[in-house]
Parts: structure tokens; C-alpha cells; sequence
């Protein structure tokens, strides 16, 4: 216990990145998310986890506003990035997406070379000024996503031609390149093989140190490796959110006490 | 295995038997499968066989308008007869009509008749008459043209008249002209005594793909050229109205437009449209654009801007179906990088649809072209396309006529020898028609992607 309480306090000094108030989702007539507070916080990992069908991805494809391309999505409450509500009729999407960058379940590279993968969101932001600019940025996303020494030689091949595991990192470093400061990923390593999974899992350690990352993954082995913290959404609800050791060694809460022993989900 | 079919076996029962003995169950099913695959190659069969049919025919029926018979001839351009004050002055060479020059083709043919020591009865008179109504005035436009040469002796090649074309096709014979006015079987024999000597032979014929329509009396110097012009022309309006207008449509309907009930019934409704007879968007097009907006009648434009309104909904339904089929994981990518919704789809979506795009543009435009209802109540067919527009401007405004519409227009002439340039014309249209699908098969396999 007391061990916790000192790892608790270190994490607590970090600053708040993302907030939610009391949010609420709709399909429809579906209540998808009840009322969720949550704080995710800066230069941490946090894994969203629980059964299929919970809502943990839809609460994750809110925090970027991914859902306003759905049209019978509805999203009430407060999500604060920096303090600031996205959903308030200021922000523009697009804007908000370039802040908070997106990976998603199956590897979804553009039909184009590599290059141009990852070159496509600082070219539409306008993040490079020349082509000398624009190479460095690439080069620098693609070592991010620790692809760059399998692809160096080949940046002009097709990014639909790699690997899965590589086409996902490849994708990593497609979010990295427009400078976000939140990594969404949806589910990152489930089409992928162990290997691969190992190295999308050391590749978000690192990502660590300079964003904050969320995570929806359905593995809770992989919410322990790599997150420090963890959310454990049941039914639409916040059930559990906590520090990623206690979730696991000592839940408060019996459901998800039932959901890591295996019993339910 | 009996028991199965006289009385079914209790549910508990196991089923035994050996695995290299077929049941009857198997055996009915094995026999219905085979039954629907012989089903399927019959079908398959009675359709290549009307196929080849349908080709054969037309081949047989309509290459024979790609051959004319042709006779060679040097005409004396007597300066007496065609300019008569030797100042080789157009406009008093222009008032030579076309009957001033019948004296110097049958003077040409009997001093050929002499040299080549053919004997005949015939008149001069006779013998000019199996020429070509249209030599005569091949040969007023190559003197008015060239004055310089009257005086000289010129060789021309002249058009014989359709039925000694058909004649030597083996179309007319003997017996067929036994009540026909306009040939003799005299003539006939004076043809075949030509024709022995080299100078009267069967050649293709340019003219048909390039030339002009001509009157009812002049079957064998009818062209398609022209009408193939107006078809060209149209081809230009459909394309440059319906590819905008029905990509932007779709694109707009597909990835902005909200779901309600608006857009519902606009969905439905253009599937509808696409299944209207085209003779509807024809007499759309008479009412609108001729009565109404008062634009050229018989023009390609008019023409152009109803097979426009016919092809639209081809080219939504198409542009629709290949921008469904892009997954929507490359819109979650756009977006996720943080690109508007536009760029999304003009950076990504539209490129991966392109190709289906355009095979649904090639498509409807074969379509277009091959439409000749619409172009019945627009004035299109019936005009007889003699004279090539001059310029672009004329192209789209002056009145001409359209491939198929120039063929319903020979195929109700009463001489038969518009018949085969009817069959002849269709085959032009289909080689226009199987080069373009052609072309979208191709686009298709070149520049589809897979992901």
C-alpha cells in the first residue's frame, strides 16, 4: 500500500491533458456512454479496457471528435483538452484532429509510398516550409515509429506492400508527423502477430516521454504492459479508473475484479 | 440406405454406412448441382450463339459498303465546252452546270471503248449512264477547283451508279432488272465487257467512313462522315456536361450529403430516371430546349444536352457505386491526420474511384451514342447530313445528323443499296461502341487497386 501511494503521488503531479464531465453518447435512441469522468493525463499512457461493445472506442473516437462523421452520433457533457471544450462551437474538427492524432485497429495506409504517407499531414498543415523541411520531418516521424531503418531504402514503395505490423507502425508515424500532443490508438495490435505487438508496445513506451496516449485495447495483459493508467468500461460506464498496478492487483470494484479474473466479458 | 427413402429412420438413429456409398440424399443433391451447372452452360451456349449469328450477319450484310465500284476514265477537258472565252474566269467556268459536262464524259468513254476495241451497240448517252449521277459533279468541283488544267486531259475515277455497283456485288442480276428504268442488260453486258478489260473494278471505298450523306438518287455516294461528326460533337457536350455535373452530384450526395428524407428521395428518384425511356428525355429536350429556349433545331448541341440529361443517372449510379466501394477505413485515415472532409475525398477517396468513375462515364457515353430516339423528336434523323459544318462553332450548331440516326435514316430509303450501307454504318457503330468498352475494361484492370 504504501508503495502505491508514492507511485500515486508522482502521477498526480502531472498536469491534466484531457478531462471529461459527466459525458453522455448517443446513437440514436442507444445510450452508448453514461456519464464518464475521466482525466487523462500529460506524458502518460492510459488504456481503456472491458468487454466488446462497452463503449470504450467511442468514447475514445470522442476525445477527437471521430464521431461527428457518424450522423446519428451524440455527444453531451464537457470533454476539456488544455481546458478548452472541443465540442464547442468554435473549435473546428480539423483542427482539433491535427492536436490529436489517431491510430486505428486495422492498418489503414494510404494507397501511395511510404513517403507520401507520412508526408501527407505536415503538407496539408503546412508544417514544412521547403522540401529539406519536409524530408527531415519525415525521417524523424518514421524513426519515431521505429520503421525508419526497415524503410529507408524503399520510401518510395507502396505502403499498402508492408507488413501488417509494419503498416501499423507505419501508420504511428503517420499520427506523429503533424506534431500531435494525444495519441489515440483504437485497438492497435489486433490484427497483428506477437512480434509485431511487441514492437507497437515498445514503440508506445517510448511515445511516453512526449505525448499522451490513450489506448482501447482488448488484451489486459497489454493494458498492464504499457499503460500507467487504466479505465475499465462496462456497459457504458466509467466502472473503474485508477493507477494501471491497482486496477490489476487490488480493484475497488467487483465487476472489474470479475472482468481481469476472467468471469465476465 | 432403402430404409432412407421408404420410411424415414428414427431421429436417434446413427447414421451408418459406408462413406464410399453415396445416399440418395447426396446422389439428389450431386444430380440437382449438375443439373443447374448444365442449365447455366445452355444459357451461356443459346447466348454465343446468337452472338455469332448477330456478327456474322451483320459482317456479311454490311461490309459490302466498304467496296464501290469504281471506273477509271481520262476525261479531255475541252476548253470549248467549259470556258467558253478562254479567260479562265471562275464565275464563267462556275456557269457550266453539271449537264454542260455530260458531253465530256461520253466523249471520254467512247474513245476508251475505241482503245480498249470493246464492241457494243450502245449510245454514248447509254454507255454515261452507268456512271454515277455523282461523277458529274466530282468533276464540275475538281475543274472549278483546278482551272488551270482546262484543256488538258485529266484521269479521274468515277463512282459507278448503285446498280451496276450492285451488279458487280452480285446484288442485282439480270432477271432482278427486268423491270427497272435505269438500267439495261445491255449495260450490263457493256459493264462486264469493262470490267474484263481492268478499267471498271471493285475498290474500297473511302468515302463511305469519311464522306457526306447524299439525295435518295445517289446511294453509292453516301458516307457516314458526316453524321459521325455530329456524333462526335455530342459525344463533346455529354462529356463536358454530364462528367462535372454527375461527379460533383454523386460525390456530394455520397460524402456530404446528411441522410434524411430529402436525399432518400433523390436517391430514389435517380435510380428511376435511369430507367426512363430515352424517347421521354427526347420530347424533354424538344419542349425545353427547342420550344422553350429556342436553340438551333436538328444542332448537336440540343442533341448533346438531351443524351446529357439520358446519361446523367448512368454516370451518378456509376461514380455512386465506385465511391461505396473505397473503404471507409482511407476516410478515417484522412481524417485522423487532420484533413478537412474535402481533402479527404478529392486527395484520397476520389482518386481510388477514378477508375470507376471513368468506366462509368465511357459507359454511358457508349450509351449515348449508340441512342436514336431522343434524336428523332429533336430533329436529328431525317436530315440528310450532305455537307461537313464548317468550323467548331457550326460543328455544335449547325444542323447534322447522328450515327445511328444516319442509319434509321438509310435503313427506310427504298433502294436497297442504302440497305447495305445501313449494315455497313452499323458495323462503324459498333466498332466505335467495342472500342470504347474496350477502353473502360481496360482503365478498369490498369488502375484498379486493391487494398
Amino acid at each position: 500500500m504504501n508503495d502505491m501511494s508514492r507511485v500515486e503521488k508522482t502521477v498526480d503531479s502531472k498536469a491534466i491533458k484531457i478531462a471529461a464531465n459527466n459525458v453522455q453518447v448517443y446513437y440514436g435512441d442507444t445510450h452508448a456512454i453514461k456519464d464518464v469522468n475521466v482525466e487523462i493525463e500529460d506524458k502518460t499512457v492510459t488504456a481503456f479496457i472491458g468487454p466488446s461493445g462497452c463503449g470504450k472506442s467511442t468514447f475514445l473516437r470522442c476525445l477527437n471528435r471521430m464521431n461527428d462523421t457518424i450522423d446519428t452520433c451524440r455527444v453531451t457533457g464537457d470533454i476539456l483538452l488544455d481546458g478548452e471544450d472541443i465540442y464547442d462551437k468554435r473549435v473546428d474538427p480539423v483542427q482539433l484532429r491535427a492536436k490529436v492524432g489517431m491510430v486505428f485497429q486495422k492498418p489503414n495506409p494510404f494507397p501511395k509510398s511510404i513517403y507520401d504517407n507520412v508526408a501527407y499531414g505536415p503538407r496539408i498543415h503546412g508544417l514544412a516550409k521547403n522540401k529539406a523541411e519536409l524530408h527531415e520531418i519525415v525521417e524523424k516521424s518514421l524513426r519515431r515509429g521505429a520503421i525508419w531503418d526497415e524503410v529507408k531504402d524503399r520510401l518510395d514503395a507502396p505502403g499498402t506492400g508492408l507488413s501488417g505490423g509494419q503498416q501499423q507502425r507505419l501508420c504511428i508515424a503517420r499520427a506523429v508527423a503533424t506534431e500531435p500532443e494525444v495519441l489515440l490508438m483504437d485497438e492497435p495490435c489486433s490484427a497483428l502477430d506477437p512480434i509485431a505487438t511487441a514492437q507497437v508496445e515498445e514503440l508506445i513506451d517510448e511515445l511516453r516521454s512526449r505525448y499522451s496516449v490513450v489506448i482501447v485495447t482488448h488484451s489486459m495483459q497489454q493494458a498492464a504492459r504499457v499503460s500507467q493508467k487504466t479505465a475499465f468500461f462496462h456497459l457504458g460506464n466509467l466502472v473503474e479508473f485508477g493507477e494501471t498496478g491497482q486496477i490489476f492487483t487490488n480493484p475497488e470494484d467487483p465487476r472489474t475484479e470479475s472482468y481481469i479474473t476472467g468471469r465476465i466479458g | 440406405m432403402t430404409d432412407l427413402t421408404q420410411a424415414p429412420a428414427p431421429a436417434a438413429k446413427p447414421k451408418s454406412g459406408s462413406l464410399f456409398e453415396k445416399d440418395m440424399r447426396t446422389k439428389r443433391r450431386n444430380a440437382a448441382e449438375s443439373r443447374f451447372k448444365m442449365y447455366g452452360i445452355a444459357a451461356i451456349g443459346i447466348g454465343l450463339v446468337m452472338l455469332t449469328v448477330l456478327v456474322t450477319n451483320i459482317v456479311t450484310a454490311g461490309l459490302g459498303a466498304f467496296q464501290q465500284t469504281y471506273l477509271e476514265l481520262d476525261v479531255t477537258l475541252l476548253e470549248s465546252k467549259l470556258d467558253k472565252k478562254g479567260e479562265r474566269n471562275l464565275d464563267d467556268i462556275k456557269k457550266v452546270s453539271t449537264f454542260g459536262y455530260a458531253p465530256l464524259v461520253s466523249a471520254a468513254l467512247e474513245s476508251e471503248v475505241e482503245r480498249l476495241d470493246i464492241q457494243t451497240d450502245l449510245k454514248p448517252k447509254k454507255m454515261a449512264g452507268i456512271l454515277s449521277k455523282d461523277a458529274l459533279s466530282k468533276l464540275r468541283d475538281y475543274v472549278i477547283s483546278n482551272p488551270d488544267e482546262i484543256g488538258e486531259t485529266v484521269s479521274f475515277r468515277f463512282l459507278l451508279n448503285s446498280r451496276v455497283d450492285g451488279y458487280v456485288k452480285g446484288r442485282v442480276t439480270r432477271e432482278s432488272i427486268a423491270n427497272d428504268k435505269s438500267i439495261t442488260a445491255e449495260q450490263l453486258d457493256f459493264v462486264d465487257q469493262l470490267m474484263a478489260a481492268g478499267v471498271l473494278y471493285k475498290a474500297f471505298n473511302p468515302d463511305f467512313i469519311f464522306g457526306s450523306d447524299a439525295s435518295d438518287q445517289r446511294p453509292e455516294a453516301a458516307g457516314i462522315g458526316v453524321s459521325m461528326l455530329g456524333s462526335l460533337f455530342m459525344m463533346l457536350v455529354v462529356l463536358a456536361l454530364a462528367l462535372p455535373i454527375g461527379v460533383a452530384a454523386s460525390i456530394y450526395l455520397e460524402e456530404f450529403a446528411p441522410q434524411n428524407r430529402l436525399t432518400d428521395i433523390i436517391e430514389v428518384n435517380i435510380s428511376n430516371l435511369a430507367a426512363v425511356p430515352s424517347i421521354v428525355f427526347g420530347i424533354l429536350g424538344l419542349a425545353v430546349f427547342i420550344n422553350y429556349m429556342h436553340l438551333p433545331t436538328s444542332a448537336p448541341l440540343v442533341g448533346g444536352l438531351v443524351l446529357t440529361l439520358m446519361t446523367l443517372p448512368t454516370i451518378i449510379i456509376s461514380t455512386r457505386a465506385s465511391l461505396k466501394a473505397v473503404p471507409p477505413s482511407i476516410r478515417d485515415a484522412a481524417l485522423g491526420v487532420g484533413a478537412s472532409k474535402m481533402q479527404a475525398v478529392f486527395h484520397h477517396v476520389l482518386p481510388l474511384a477514378a477508375p470507376g468513375i471513368l468506366t462509368g462515364t465511357i459507359i454511358g457515353l457508349a450509351q449515348a451514342l449508340g441512342e436514336t430516339a431522343p434524336l428523332l423528336l429533336i430533329g436529328m434523323v431525317g436530315f440528310i447530313a450532305s455537307n461537313p459544318p464548317d468550323g467548331i462553332v457550326a460543328g455544335f450548331l449547325s444542323p447534322n445528323s447522328a450515327m445511328p440516326a444516319q442509319i434509321y435514316e438509310w435503313s427506310k430509303r427504298a433502294d436497297p443499296a442504302f440497305y447495305e450501307r445501313a449494315w455497313g454504318g452499323i458495323i462503324i457503330l459498333l466498332v466505335f461502341l467495342v472500342t470504347m468498352n474496350t477502353i473502360a475494361v481496360i482503365l478498369r484492370r490498369r488502375f484498379e487497386r486493391r487494398w
